[in-house]
């Protein structure tokens, strides 16, 4: 049964894709793409990656097809008709996928048990979670403590997209400024009084299911990537509401670049204070007497960073996106 | 015998629910106008829902998974109408008339609505 559902949810998804290439309309194409990220989501969900499908959920589907609409009116909603390099693309298109079906053929069977990646290291994952860490969530140790390098090195990914984003969108054009006054006052659905009162109603729930996602990732699916990803859904959804001014009045900038700092900085200090304290880099297990917990410390405390982090570059770009928009 | 009553109304409640969704969306599809289609669409996200949720909780009996499946109905009921009231409301703002009577589809330009 399971198999019929996931072929199905497969062929949406080619289906989606194919619609997405195909469509003229930017508009359109970001409305796909959101709805390609749910199947995804889905799919990840059928496979049992519960924490995946969080993520894709939440950033894919959430984040940022709201990100992409702020671009998209900044920007036209129709693409723009190209002539030339067509051909090209499409060749070159044809050949990376031919190449890439026919290297599927070497792959192990899907969820089959003999496969190397069951095989190679996934089982002494399985094994040590609990005697090191003592907690469920196999995902969580293997992404904070096992493999800490690796996120340590996505939360610097997302601090330098962020700067990035900044960097080019963050400063306003000065001639422009003192318009922001006059167009600020009807920004936001303020005069709509049944999406407000549902968002007043609903905004809460969503920052507390964050929360819970952030502080539950050892026991269930979860964790700093979802739950800086559903925070920030939360804060975007009263910014829209609300009018952009007051969500930064809630939640200012300089707080936010201090989230995203911070965060950083705090999952790379946690690595430096456990060689003070006689291990290696990120080797939780010294920062306590009893390993065990010093793990479990060590993992809330850096799954706290990474939260600070994702939830602060996520609203930062959404702002400078939202800026723009109040200029031009 | 209990069970089994409690059993064949849930999966009508299912069926009935499976029903609604499938109406809503032939109604996207083949209705004339926007407003009309959003209002068929609309029929997925309250009356759709509410049947489906109601039978899945009837299946789950007295257990964690019926509270968690009512609060997911709670969240969608009260998000869905909120959503589509928000895109006949944009759509109204941008310009396009509800235009009773003839049965053309929509043209204006369309504006991205948020």
């Amino acid at each position: 049964m399971i198999f019929v559902f996931a072929i199905f949810l497969l062929s949406l998804l080619v289906i989606t894709s194919i619609a997405i290439v195909r469509t003229t309309n930017l508009f359109v194409a970001v409305m796909l793409t959101s709805i390609f990220s749910f199947l995804m989501a889905a799919n990840f969900f059928i496979l049992d990656a519960a924490d995946v499908a969080l993520t894709e959920a939440a950033v894919g589907a959430g984040v940022t097809t709201v990100i992409f609409l702020c671009a998209l009116a900044l920007t036209g909603e129709r693409e723009k008709p190209r002539i030339n390099g067509r051909k090209t693309a499409r060749v070159a298109v044809a050949i990376l996928a031919s190449l890439m079906i026919y290297a599927t053929f070497d792959k192990p069977r899907l969820g089959d048990p003999d496969a190397p990646v069951h095989q190679h290291i996934a089982p002494w994952y399985i094994e040590k979670t609990t005697e090191h860490m003592d907690f469920p969530n196999v995902v969580t140790a293997i992404l904070s403590s096992f493999r800490g390098y690796d996120t340590l090195g996505e939360v610097f990914v997302v601090f330098a997209a962020c700067i990035g984003v900044l960097f080019i969108l963050g400063v306003p054009p000065p001639a422009q400024k003192r318009l922001n006054k006059v167009v600020e006052q009807n920004k936001g659905l303020r005069h709509h009084l049944i999406p407000q009162v549902v968002g007043r109603l609903v905004i809460p729930f969503i920052v507390l299911f964050g929360l819970y996602t952030q502080f539950h990732g050892e026991y269930g699916p979860g964790g700093g990537f979802q739950a800086g990803a559903i925070i920030a859904t939360g804060i975007i959804l009263y910014a829209l509401l609300e009018g952009e001014n007051k969500a930064l009045q809630a939640v200012p900038r300089s707080v936010l670049l201090g989230m995203v700092i911070g965060g950083a900085l705090l999952f790379g200090s946690v690595g430096v204070i456990c060689m003070f304290m006689g291990g290696n880099f990120l080797e939780y297990s010294v920062l306590s007497a009893d390993p065990i917990w010093g793990q479990q410390l060590g993992i809330l405390v850096i799954e706290a960073g990474v939260g600070m982090a994702v939830c602060g570059a996520l609203l930062s770009i959404f702002h400078a996106f939202a800026a723009r928009e109040n200029v031009s | 015998m209990i069970d089994i009553l409690i059993d064949v109304f849930s999966w009508v409640l299912l069926i009935l629910g499976g029903v609604c969704v499938l109406i809503g969306g032939i109604g996207g599809l083949r209705l004339p106008n926007f407003y009309t289609r959003i209002h068929a669409a609309s029929l997925t996200d309250t009356m759709g829902a509410i049947l489906i949720f109601v039978g899945m909780m009837l299946q789950s009996g007295l257990t964690l998974a019926t509270l968690k499946l009512f609060a997911i109905m709670l969240f969608l009921l009260l998000t869905g109408p909120t959503a589509t009231y928000a895109l006949a409301n944009a759509a109204l703002l941008s310009g396009l008339k509800p235009d009773t009577g003839s049965n053309h589809d929509e043209v204006e330009k369309e504006e991205p609505a948020e």
